[in-house]
């Protein structure tokens, strides 16, 4: 009888050896007589866990984690292929608390299935929602997903069903959907691990919204920090024609659909959507200023549907089982789920995907297990590099778009980076400025010059010249910041740098410099 | 081949592409290691752009290189989550051990040290990317080790 183990491909899961792994059970099974079948899956999610193997028996798939090349031979001395004990074993998988907690719609099937098998795909659910959404046409398809309550996953929040409405509604032979896969943000890998984990999924979420609007060819940009999802997607999606799921004839509909996969170049504003659109006509990702908006005007001067990874993703399951259903999660405008990531230093780092309104606190201290080293939770940062920093007493605040913009933070895109109480918030501020100063397009002043004026004037604060002089310069910069700047990247960069100075003051008091 | 020749295969490749210009440099660098200043009119011919547009996109993205890596390329992350959990002790060791600033290449050619901000491993931090494989949960010691056997790769 053949065993079967699942052993990650998920770019994380290699970053700590699973190919060593899967290639230390191939041989040690062998050694002992044992047939196994190694699947490579996506990631549960339970990153510390990584490499997590699982194996299935008749209890479940139970794992194993964190397996390190070197325990194999002991775990298979010890029956792991029939499931039995050791220090590593964690139990059946999708019985453990920190899984069971969740609500999987968006990461139904990460983790669980072979990410390039066609036939795992349609064991589970796959095409449901594409078939569906051929079924009753495209004006239905985008009131499915306005019903929804779907926003944007990329940060902006903006509600899905109204863009597709406007590009829909927009007339033109040629149109374009564009997924942003830039997921430039720090904190953030839930694209990374939907495109490695499920490209189908994908797949199916652009094809509907190209039906939905009719487009006709599509584009994924691809940060190139994701050497492993660009492969990934590359072959999902010679996978996909060869299936008939993209081309001249999806699913023998009569729709036509291209889909191309096109690779960033280390720009973190590439990820701004008309920047996005810049470079994929091959210029520089300047951003451009709006209107135009991309749904009329947009790739190639083109009615374009530009939407994040987790947006497009979550569009088959809302297709398969109703706009209502996905109505029914979430709080006040916040609808459906969201897949938060635990990063940073945190002990149980991952993706936990829960309806809208669970509390910060819950995802830090109860999922999360608070920090990596042990020590007290001192900082937050929710939202990326844009976003607010939190103290540790600030933490009971619902995860929702509406009960963070009160608070004068903002969900972004669903990263939750930890810091302990270790952290100098001065340096984080520091590092917010320089981080614009790199990264910023440079088409406006406020940002591109402010933003080096502010390396400069943390610097004096810090090296305790004229503070107070320099504190009130330090909130001109940013008020100037904030009301000058064209795109998020120079407007919210004084979120970061003010959130630190509000909670964390006495991180910027003059240090004694060591001579 | 000559370099004109390798230039003008990559270019083909893309012919058909829209907005063509960042696959093909992506293709140059692959193909050399680096964007040479001397293809960028050539490059600016084929695809009729001027040689500044060219020019302006090569600098724009920190990803085209200008000069040859050395043959281990080291890309440490500084984002947040990786700073939450020591990556900038990682990078003071780095560019002790290796004689190298970030943005630089070692006199003898043996390592690139370069910096980006996120690598998608941001609850497995420290991370990094090391020829374009990702590492995580890294210390001084395990980074050597992950250098060394890129090295033996290269040169055995
Ligand atoms: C500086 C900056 C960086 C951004 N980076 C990303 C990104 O990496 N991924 C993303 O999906 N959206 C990003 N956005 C938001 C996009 O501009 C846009 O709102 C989004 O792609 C629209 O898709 P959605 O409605 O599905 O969220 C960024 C915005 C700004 C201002
Ligand atoms: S705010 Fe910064 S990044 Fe945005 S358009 Fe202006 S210069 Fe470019
Ligand atoms: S960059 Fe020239 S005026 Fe703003
Ligand atoms: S912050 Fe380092 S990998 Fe994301």
């Amino acid at each position: 009888m053949t065993t079967t183990v699942y052993v990650p491909r998920d770019a994380a899961a290699l970053s700590v050896g699973a190919d060593a792994v899967a290639a230390a059970i191939t041989r040690e099974a062998a050694l002992a007589g044992r047939a196994v079948r190694v699947v490579r899956n996506g990631s549960r999610g339970m990153l510390w866990l990584e490499t997590l193997v699982e194996v299935v028996t008749e209890a479940g798939r139970i794992g194993y984690g964190p397996v390190t090349a070197e325990a194999v031979p002991s775990l298979i001395a010890n029956g792991m292929l029939d499931g039995g004990d050791h220090e590593l074993r964690v139990g059946v998988v999708e019985e453990l608390p920190w899984f069971r907690a969740q609500n999987r719609l968006c990461f139904a099937r990460v983790g669980v299935t072979d990410p390039l098998s066609p036939e795992d795909y349609r064991a589970h659910g796959g095409l449901t929602g594409l078939r569906r959404a051929l079924e009753i046409g495209p004006a239905a398809t985008v009131a499915e997903v306005t019903d929804s309550g779907l926003r944007g996953r990329g940060g902006a929040g903006f509600p899905a069903g109204i863009k597709w409405k406007t590009v829909a509604d927009t007339p033109g032979e040629l149109k374009f959907v564009c997924c942003n896969a830039d997921e430039g943000d720090s904190g953030t890998f839930a694209d990374r691990m939907l495109i490695e984990g499920d490209p189908f999924c994908l797949i199916e979420g652009m094809t509907i919204a190209a039906f939905a609007v009719g487009a006709t060819e599509g584009y994924i940009y691809i940060r190139s920090e994701y050497p492993e999802a660009v492969r990934t997607f590359r072959r999902a999606i010679d996978i996909a024609y060869a299936q008939g799921w993209l081309g001249d004839d999806v699913l023998g509909s009569g729709l036509r659909f291209d889909l191309m996969v096109r690779v960033g170049a280390g720009a973190y504003i590439c990820g701004e959507e008309t920047s996005m659109l810049e470079s994929l006509e091959g210029k520089r990702g300047v951003v451009r200023a709006k209107p135009p908006i991309p749904a009329i005007t947009g790739l190639f001067g083109k009615p374009t549907v530009v939407n994040n990874v987790l947006t497009l993703a979550s569009v088959p399951a809302i297709l398969a089982d109703g706009g209502a259903a996905y109505q029914a999660l979430g709080v006040q405008r916040s609808r459906g789920t969201q897949v938060f990531q635990l990063a940073g230093n945190i002990a149980r780092g991952g993706v936990f995907e829960t309806a809208f309104g669970i509390s910060l606190r819950d995802l830090v201290e109860e999922h999360g297990g608070g920090t990596l080293s042990g020590r007290p939770v001192r900082a937050v940062q929710v939202g990326g590099p844009l976003g607010a920093y939190l103290p540790a007493s600030g933490l009971d605040l619902a995860m929702d778009y509406e009960a963070f913009a009160e608070a004068g933070a903002m969900l972004g895109h669903g990263g939750i980076v930890v810091f302990d109480d270790t952290v100098d918030m001065a340096s984080m501020a520091r590092f917010a400025f320089s981080f614009c100063a790199e990264e910023s397009c440079g088409k406006c002043t406020p940002c591109r010059v402010g933003a080096v004026r502010g390396v400069e004037v943390i610097d004096r604060i810090v090296g305790g010249e004229d503070v107070d002089d320099n504190l009130a310069l330090l909130g001109d910069l940013c008020e100037l910041m904030t009301d000058g700047s064209l795109c998020a990247m120079g407007g919210l960069t004084p979120n970061p740098v003010r959130s630190a100075l509000q909670h964390f003051a006495d991180d910027f008091t003059p240090r004694r410099v060591t001579p | 081949m000559t370099v004109v020749e390798r230039v003008l295969a990559v270019i083909e490749a893309h012919r058909g592409d829209r907005g063509a210009l960042l696959p093909i440099l992506h293709g140059i660098q692959a193909e050399f290691g680096y964007v040479d200043q001397s293809v960028i009119p050539l490059v600016a011919k084929e695809l009729n752009l001027s040689r500044a547009d060219v020019h302006g996109v090569v600098t724009f993205y920190s990803d085209f290189r200008s000069e040859p890596p050395g043959r281990v390329t080291v890309q440490l992350c500084r984002a947040e989550a990786c700073q939450a959990v020591g990556s900038e002790r990682l990078v003071e060791h780095a560019e002790a051990a290796y004689g190298v600033k970030v943005g630089q290449t070692g006199a003898d050619g043996v390592v690139t040290l370069a910096q980006v901000f996120c690598l998608g491993n941001c609850a497995l931090g420290p991370a990094a990317q090391v020829n374009g494989r990702l590492h995580g949960r890294l210390d001084p010691a395990r980074l050597d080790g992950v250098i060394n056997a890129e090295y033996e790769a290269r040169t055995s």
